[in-house]
């Protein structure tokens, strides 16, 4: 092989003393990548592996998981952390692809405007779930209805 | 076969690389080429090329599916009738494709997180992205037929 140089960068290294919010992005996808793994996976595994799989997936299934305040949580980390960081890697493709600032300008708010939207509704879906709806699948849900 | 210099612009250098892969032709009567490819062609090319894929697949579904669990809050009848959907032999099929993207992604994004943080990542990169294939290949050799049960016999 052939040895290849790599000439110096053109521009220099900082630009001004603001905060390095791409620095901060940066790291941010690689934290909230590791702990996606540990979420992902475990909402994988619970879902589609655990008994009989996505076949088992209704409402009264949700129901279930989201009387414990720990799925509640769980799924809430995993909404917040992937929308985010899915986001910002799209707001990195768009940089690389799109070539005018309006095409550019206007693709980035749009994903700003469907991730700040789906944070809200889901957020808001979990937390003002009522298993109460349909009919209560298990014994302590029965209960807790009734109580009500 | 070598592509011309204007070809290989397409897709920003992505189209030509599969041309290049591999050392040179040795006496090549075309335009002199960038000496080396670093990067292009090899296993950190593809290992981006299929994180960026991979990436985006997976926001996309995931936009998709926050409004379907959001269905837990207008009914039981609407929530069970979407969710009835991805219980479907041709949806099966898809989700194989996502958990296939999934464990890719998460695998890679940790390869990337060790090349960058780890002192010797740089230098183990190759190997690592063949213990991604490998980890991918295991897992999905015990998720799908398990799935694929799942889905066909439910
Ligand atoms: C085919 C595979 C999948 C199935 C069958 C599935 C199923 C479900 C179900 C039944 C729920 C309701 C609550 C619960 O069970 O925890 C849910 C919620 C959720 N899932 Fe998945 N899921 C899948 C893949 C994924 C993936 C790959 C991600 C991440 C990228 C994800 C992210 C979420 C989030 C963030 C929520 C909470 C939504 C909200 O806050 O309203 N899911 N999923
Ligand atoms: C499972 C755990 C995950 C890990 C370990 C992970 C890790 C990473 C890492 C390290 C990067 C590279 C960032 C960079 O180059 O600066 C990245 C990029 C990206 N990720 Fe993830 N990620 C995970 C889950 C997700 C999810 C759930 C989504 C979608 C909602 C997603 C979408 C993306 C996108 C779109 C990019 C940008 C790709 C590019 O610039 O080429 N990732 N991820």
């Amino acid at each position: 092989m052939t040895t290849t140089e790599i000439a110096a960068p053109r521009s220099p290294r900082t630009r001004g003393n603001g905060t390095n919010w791409e620095k901060w992005g940066w790291l941010y996808m690689r934290v909230s990548g590791v702990v996606l793994v540990v979420l992902i996976f475990g909402h994988l595994f619970v879902n589609l592996w655990q008994g009989t799989g996505v076949s088992a997936i209704n409402f009264a299934f949700v129901a279930g998981k989201w009387a414990d305040p720990f799925w509640k949580w769980w799924d809430v980390t995993m909404l917040w952390l992937a929308l985010i960081h899915g986001g910002n890697g799209m707001r990195t493709i768009v940089n690389d692809y799109a070539r005018g600032r309006t095409t550019r300008g206007i693709l980035k708010i749009a994903i700003l405007a469907a991730v700040a939207l789906l944070i809200i509704l889901g957020t808001l879906v979990v937390f003002t779930f009522d298993p109460c709806l349909g009919n209560p699948s298990s014994d302590a849900l029965i209960q807790m209805c009734a109580a009500k | 076969m070598w592509l011309s210099t204007e070809a290989s612009t397409i897709m920003g250098g992505l189209f030509v690389s599969v041309q290049t892969a591999g050392t040179p032709p040795k006496a090549s009567k075309k335009k002199p080429r960038p000496a080396g490819t670093l990067y292009r062609g090899n296993e950190g090319m593809w290992s981006w090329v299929f994180h960026r894929i991979t990436g985006v697949a997976i926001f996309f579904f995931l936009l998709v599916h926050v409004l379907d669990t959001a269905l837990v809050r207008v009914s039981p009848e609407a929530y069970d009738a979407v969710i009835g959907t991805y219980q479907t032999p041709i949806m099966g099929l898809g989700e194989v494709g996502l958990v296939g993207a999934i464990v890719f992604h998460a695998f890679n994004g940790l390869r990337i997180i060790l090349v960058d943080f780890w002192s010797k990542g740089t230098r183990y990169q190759k190997l690592m992205f063949w213990i991604v294939i490998g980890l991918w290949v295991i897992t999905m050799l015990a998720f799908v037929p398990r799935h694929l049960t799942n889905v066909f016999s439910h």
